[in-house]
């Protein structure tokens, strides 16, 4: 009778290897396939109506391709168009369309696409950042390699949002099934996926530009930040797009197998206090709170002091950057001060934040500390992003939260004031909108004053800045190291 | 017998039927709006109206009820909020890779349990079985993701013998196949091979005890094969049993020895869908974690009519 047993354990494992038949994606390890680890896995590849950021970083510059794209330091640089001009009224944009580019199914690129992209961001897409288009009154098709955008007013957010997955060109013969047959102009196209654990992409063989350097590259989904070290240390993988665990960094660095590529990205962790609402909507409490809090000290324990001090909305990258984190320098006594005089002495704030690990210790340190000065703070983990979605971002029943802010150019949030900021400032307002409008001198000039009045206010408090921290095999070369774009840009790696 | 099993199967779909209403309640209380977390953070409450109707999610939930287990009944599981895809065929996909897991974990906690609880029952009165029961005891207390990581650190980023995770399927590459499992499969295993060694260590010194090995020892067999030949039969019905609630626990175990080794199974579908409140193929998931696990329960009450006669009468 002891024979039945292994008879049904070999019986469980014939019926599994059935189920998971059809799901291979053959991959074959050479010197020439480079395989990247990143901790969130795209839902499918349509960013035109899911959300995320999984799905432009993957795809964006890699498989699709805009008229423009960013570079390094955050300029936009031609793509696609060739070279483009601008109309003296700001609202007439000619674009030169690069000759000899198709479609990875065959079809050429032409100023047609263009027109078809452009609008259909409007008609089709249902992410919310496509309001960003609602600008564009329509596309003249003047040649095949010409195409003329007429804003209905000028608008300089508007060329800087083509260099997102906004931007991204299409086909009318290549949408029938976005999210799981992308066809883009770019270097790679998606061979294969298996859910829950990679996505691989090969080189172009019809790429109009330069052949990148890797034939193919596996894009690994690991969520677990041990897990995702393991893989890099047991050569599992040769990139970690993304530390997840800060402390692992030493590390990395203390072993010559590796090497360690340290930048900035777009990503403010906020203490977000709702300006809307006692006694938060006192200046003073919310500056109070702002003196209150030693950024320094809590950067080295929320995130092992990587990362930038910034005090504003604006990271290093963005051309108004200034630097604002000493405007409202650690001040413990001057924070008591403020209370007092605001008559603020006995609070009791609900410090409602996301279920994240750097949320959670970035909380116990503004807890400490707001105690400090006699502010009691409750800290409420929640789910992340389902109940902090809905409880603090769409109903805005907080007092304080603790968030990372990914987006590029997302200061323009406090122009919102439905926002869950419940920051309304008139000022503001006008000031974003005369910069959006006018020329690009104008706008850094605006921008500087929207980031000083944000920081005067102290419409939140900036904690830091994430630090973009790539670790990766000594052999691997051209990482982009600040990342300012949507995308994980794969175009420019190569063994070194 | 007929009558038995039968009633057990009734026992079963009843279960089943109850169960699919729980995890539906459950999933429709569960906070948070799955329109609004697929639609991400700066969505308009017209699109969340919209998409909330094109997921079906603003009729009444009998009518929800009904429409998804009557998908189920016919195999659909539906479209899943966040990818979009069908659930079904994905379903079976990462059931493949959860049963690829629990079986080798089995497979691994049986090679081990057997021989060394009977060892352990035989030499009960020495050092070597003390020591073997003292083992076990050890490795009861370590929790499967322990040893997952514990596992890792060695073989996979010391020695680098074996991978840290990753999941190749077998009809691609066997050996990578093969590879890729050891790890995952061992502290799932050794874990539940620790614990099974106990109970086959009291069911084998239970059987040692009775009349009718003392009748085959009297015959001149030694201890070891009186036991193989007349022993382990009867010392099994207890084990089995233990081997249905283990199989249980094998399959909540492997949700988190999935994520230590990063393998695309149930479990690891299943986190994801939380996290993102797909909530539908959180209810595909759990109802099929729960129908496996009620089936085992199914299956040893049958096996136990098999192994031993005398419930064969009732």
């Amino acid at each position: 009778m002891k024979a039945r047993i292994p008879v049904l354990a070999a019986a469980l494992l014939l019926v599994a290897s059935g189920c998971s038949a059809g799901s291979s994606a053959s991959v074959s390890a050479g010197p020439d396939t480079l395989s990247v680890g990143f901790s969130a896995e795209p839902a499918n590849f349509d960013f035109t109506r899911t959300d995320g950021a999984a799905i432009p970083q993957a795809l964006l510059y890699n498989v699709y391709e805009g008229l423009v794209k960013l570079d390094s330091q955050g300029k936009v640089v031609p793509l696609l168009a060739k070279s483009w001009t601008i109309s003296p009224d700001r609202k007439t944009y000619d674009f030169q369309l690069r000759p000899g580019v198709k479609f990875s199914n065959g079809a050429p690129f032409t100023a047609e696409d263009v027109k078809f992209s452009l609008l259909r961001v409007k008609t089709d897409w249902t992410i919310s950042i496509k309001s960003t288009m609602d600008v564009v009154d329509h596309v003249d098709v003047v040649a095949p390699d010409h195409a003329r955008v007429v804003l209905s007013k000028p608008s300089n957010g508007w060329l800087f949002s083509l260099t997102s997955r906004l931007g991204a060109m299409f086909s009318p013969t290549g949408v029938a099934d976005l999210a799981n047959k992308p066809v883009g102009t770019g270097p790679y196209v998606v061979a294969a996926r298996k859910r829950g654990d990679s996505v691989v992409l090969t080189a172009n063989p019809a790429y109009w530009g330069r052949k990148p350097a890797y034939a193919t590259v596996v894009l690994k989904y690991i969520k677990d930040p041990t897990a995702l070290n393991n893989a890099l240390y047991s050569n599992g993988i040769d990139v970690i797009s993304a530390i997840t665990a800060p402390d692992s960094i030493p590390q990395f660095q203390a072993d010559d197998r590796f090497q360690v590529v340290q930048g900035t990205s777009n990503s403010e962790v906020t203490l977000a206090m709702n300006n809307a609402r006692a006694p938060l909507n006192d200046v003073r409490v919310r500056q109070a709170l702002t003196y209150a809090i030693d950024r320094k000290a809590l950067l080295d324990t929320a995130w092992a002091g990587r990362g930038t001090l910034i005090g504003s909305m604006v990271p290093p990258t963005d051309p108004w950057y200034e630097d604002l984190a000493n405007v409202h320098p650690f001040d413990p006594a001057k924070a008591e001060a403020l209370l007092t005089e605001a008559h603020a002495t006995n609070l009791n704030l609900r410090l409602r934040i996301p279920n994240l690990p750097y949320a959670v210790s970035a909380a116990q340190v503004v807890q400490s500390q707001l105690a400090d000065v006699g502010v009691r703070t409750t800290i409420e983990p929640l789910d992340f992003p389902a109940v902090w979605l809905k409880q603090v971002f769409t109903d805005h029943d907080y007092d304080l939260s603790i968030i990372q802010h990914v987006e590029a150019r997302d200061i323009t949030t406090f122009g919102k004031p439905k926002y869950y900021w419940g920051y309304d400032s008139k000022r503001v307002q006008q000031l974003l909108a005369e910069a959006d409008s006018g020329t690009p001198e104008q706008q850094v000039a605006d921008m500087k004053q929207v980031a000083r009045q944000l920081n005067t206010d102290a419409a939140a408090d900036w904690l830091f800045l994430f630090p973009n921290v790539i670790v990766a095999k000594a052999k691997v070369g051209g990482f982009v190291q600040n990342q300012v774009s949507e995308s994980f840009d794969l175009t420019g790696l190569a063994p070194r | 017998m007929t009558a038995r099993v039968l009633r057990r199967v009734a026992i079963f779909v009843v279960s089943v039927l109850v169960a699919s209403i729980v995890v539906f309640l459950f999933m429709a209380v569960l906070p948070g709006d799955p329109a609004q977390v697929a639609l991400g953070v700066n969505a308009t409450p017209e699109l969340l109206a919209k998409t909330r109707a094109e997921f079906g999610i603003d009729r009444p939930l009998v009518t929800q009820y009904f429409d998804w287990i009557g998908g189920v009944l016919h195999g659909d599981f539906g479209r899943s909020y966040v990818t979009r895809d069908a659930i079904g065929p994905q379903l079976l996909d990462r059931l493949g890779v959860t049963l690829w897991l629990v079986g080798a974990g089995m497979v691994v906690a049986l090679v081990i349990a057997v021989p060394a609880g009977s060892f352990a029952a035989v030499k009960h009165r020495k050092a070597s079985g003390a020591s073997v029961s003292g083992l076990s005891q050890v490795g009861v207390a370590i929790p499967a993701f322990l040893a997952g990581i514990i596992l890792v650190q060695i073989f996979a980023v010391q020695l680098r013998w074996l991978p840290s995770g990753g999941w190749t399927p077998p009809d691609q590459d066997a050996g990578e196949f093969v590879r890729g499992l050891i790890l995952p499969a061992l502290s799932l295993g050794l874990v539940q091979g620790a614990v099974l060694t106990r109970y086959v260590r009291s069911a084998v010194l239970d059987t040692l005890g009775q009349d009718y090995l003392r009748t085959a020892r009297s015959k001149g067999l030694r201890p070891g094969q009186a036991l193989v030949r007349h022993g382990l039969r009867n010392a099994s019905v207890p084990v089995v049993t233990v081997l249905g609630l283990q199989l249980a626990t094998l399959l909540i175990g492997a949700v988190v020895v999935e994520r230590v080794f990063v393998l695309p199974g149930l479990g690891s579908m299943l986190l994801d869908a939380v996290a993102a409140r797909d909530l539908l193929t959180v209810q595909g998931i759990v109802l099929v974690l729960v129908v496996g696990v009620l089936l085992i329960n199914f299956v040893v009450d049958v096996l136990y009519t098999v192994l031993d006669p005398r419930l064969r009468g009732s």
